[in-house]
């Protein structure tokens, strides 16, 4: 475990420097064990791959403070459950206006737009984390085969329920927004709703995949 | 039920308090007033809670009508504010007959005016907040910024207010400075020395491009020593990172969560409010501090801020 000031309120804590299953289980681990016993002067936690910002009280408590205390939580987390994965499935309508990107990336990989829904569908994705928006679930890893680069200039309005794709993740955009992930479908479904329990349709930890339906079905769903 | 009647709202005008911080595991970034300090003391001369939900005004305010009267207070920038011709002081409370309109035009100095009300505005919260995040279209009012039309709630008065007045030197020493002090980042030490001379020794100019997300800053290019592809973690409000094009950008109240640059540095939480009341082309400049030295200037700021003897007269 490495520690970085962030900010003169916020600390970073690193466990482990590559993106993968077993640094992420920790990550969720000491998330858990912080949100089971929280901490007066802890104000927000942001986890991500490898790591947790932690945002504290600066006024109650100073870095080295921060630091044996969450040392110490450390310690204790990798007792702690990481919690039962639950399994979403989103629906997505690949290609033509919902996946303006499709062919583009297929062309880059010289396949078939088929083949890379194909390669899209076959994965179970796990939920790293949730950033950017609210609601935006950091999904992977995604096969090799159709890893792109993000765009070299994002759009100004990406529509919400779209899916993108950027290295080896992919995503759903939960609003409207600006976005540079290459798109190559749309779901129906409400990402995020602030009436619904719980808001987010994707939590960190679970495991996610999507199942390809038509044009009617889409816009069927999105009628209901 | 008392309203606030929009006659023109304004370039962006939003409702806004002291944020919903503590959801970074649903990707929510706090939101919240980007000059917390106005906004807290424009509710204390009202004898509000000192988050009350307000209306942020940006560069530009709006007119204003006040069916049934109120009684508000202007903090923070200088954007003219009248009512019937005559002149409404910043920082002080001010009577609204029934049927009078608060008209305020141009700013005359920082970014960002708060008019805040008795009662405070009255809006459904989201998460604990009447803050409205607009990428979202979440809290506020209805989630966007305000329009012609809207009728929006306030609270009742529910006592006689007294007539206090901010201390000689309290503004001084709140004053929106466009000097931001700050802390290293976590990747500091990715970044060339020349990158650093720039960062502390140059001169940056807020880009047109800014908002309540970030704030573009235009500069000498900041360049990295290394090469590494960086792993998306958490970024803390007042984070400059730093894209590969070299572009810095400044995050602030409504910013992504989590991002991939390499943060160079970080604006100090005394300084924040010094953030949000910096206008597009205002050159700024960075001074370095010490974790220590922040902390020091942020309780100093804290006491002063919750010590009503100290701000009052």
């Amino acid at each position: 475990v490495r520690f970085e000031a962030a900010s003169d309120q916020a600390m970073l804590v690193y466990l482990g420097e590559e993106i993968g299953a077993a640094t992420h289980e920790r990550v969720v681990r000491l998330l858990r064990l912080l949100q089971r016993e929280p901490i007066k002067w802890l104000r927000n936690i942001q986890p991500a791959y490898c790591s947790l910002l932690i945002t504290f009280d600066a006024a109650a408590v100073d870095h080295a403070e921060v630091q044996a205390k969450l040392s110490e939580y450390e310690s204790r987390a990798d007792k702690m459950p990481a919690g039962k994965a639950r399994l979403v499935e989103i629906p997505v309508c690949y290609g033509g206006e919902f996946g303006p990107d499709l062919e583009v990336v297929a062309a880059q990989h010289g396949l078939h737009a088929e083949k890379v829904v194909e390669l899209h569908i076959a994965r179970t994705y796990h939920a790293y984390f949730l950033g950017f928006a609210p609601g935006f679930a950091y999904l992977g890893d995604l096969a090799e085969e159709i890893a792109t680069p993000r765009l070299e200039t994002p759009r100004k309005e990406v529509p919400a329920g779209s899916v993108g794709i950027a290295g080896r993740q992919t995503a759903v955009y939960p609003f409207a927004s600006p976005g540079g992930w290459r798109l190559i479908g749309r779901t129906p479904l409400e990402i995020f709703h602030k009436d619904r329990g719980p808001m987010g349709l994707i939590a960190i930890g679970d495991q996610v995949r999507f199942r390809p339906i038509t044009r009617a079905e889409f816009l069927a769903a999105r009628q209901a | 039920m008392r309203l606030l009647v929009v006659e023109s709202a304004g370039l962006l005008t939003t409702v806004q308090d002291f944020g919903r911080e503590g959801f970074g595991v649903l990707g929510v970034s706090a939101s919240g007033a980007a000059d917390a300090v106005a906004l807290r003391i424009g509710n204390l001369l009202l004898e509000n809670a000192a988050g009350a939900p307000a209306l942020e005004m940006t560069l530009t305010g709006g007119t204003f009508l006040f069916p049934d009267g109120a009684v508000i207070c202007l903090a923070g920038a200088n954007f003219g504010a009248q009512v019937d011709g005559k002149t409404l002081e910043l920082w002080r409370p001010h009577a609204i007959l029934p049927g009078r309109r608060v008209v305020l035009g141009a700013t005359r100095d920082f970014a960002r005016c708060y008019l805040c009300v008795a009662g405070g505005i009255r809006v459904a919260e989201f998460l604990g907040s009447a803050s409205t995040h607009l990428l979202s279209g979440l809290g506020g009012w209805e989630g966007r910024a305000l329009r012609k039309g809207d009728m929006l709630p306030i609270g009742r008065l529910e006592k006689n207010i007294r007539r206090r007045k901010l201390r000689p030197g309290v503004l001084e020493m709140l004053k929106p400075e466009k000097r931001l002090r700050v802390t290293r980042g976590p990747q500091f030490d990715w970044f060339s020395e020349e990158a650093r001379r720039i960062l502390i020794g140059g001169e940056f100019v807020v880009s047109e491009e800014s908002n309540r997300t970030g704030l573009r800053l235009d500069g000498s290019r900041m360049a990295t020593r290394v090469n590494t592809e960086m792993i998306s973690e958490g970024t803390p409000v007042g984070a400059i990172q730093v894209t590969p094009s070299g572009q810095a950008i400044l995050l602030f109240v409504e910013q992504q969560t989590t991002g991939g640059y390499p943060k160079i540095a970080n604006a100090i939480g005394a300084d924040l409010h010094r953030v949000g009341q910096l206008r597009p082309r205002d050159t700024i400049r960075f001074e370095e501090v010490s974790l220590a030295a922040a902390r020091e200037l942020w309780i100093e700021q804290q006491v002063l801020l919750g010590s009503e003897e100290r701000l009052f007269a």
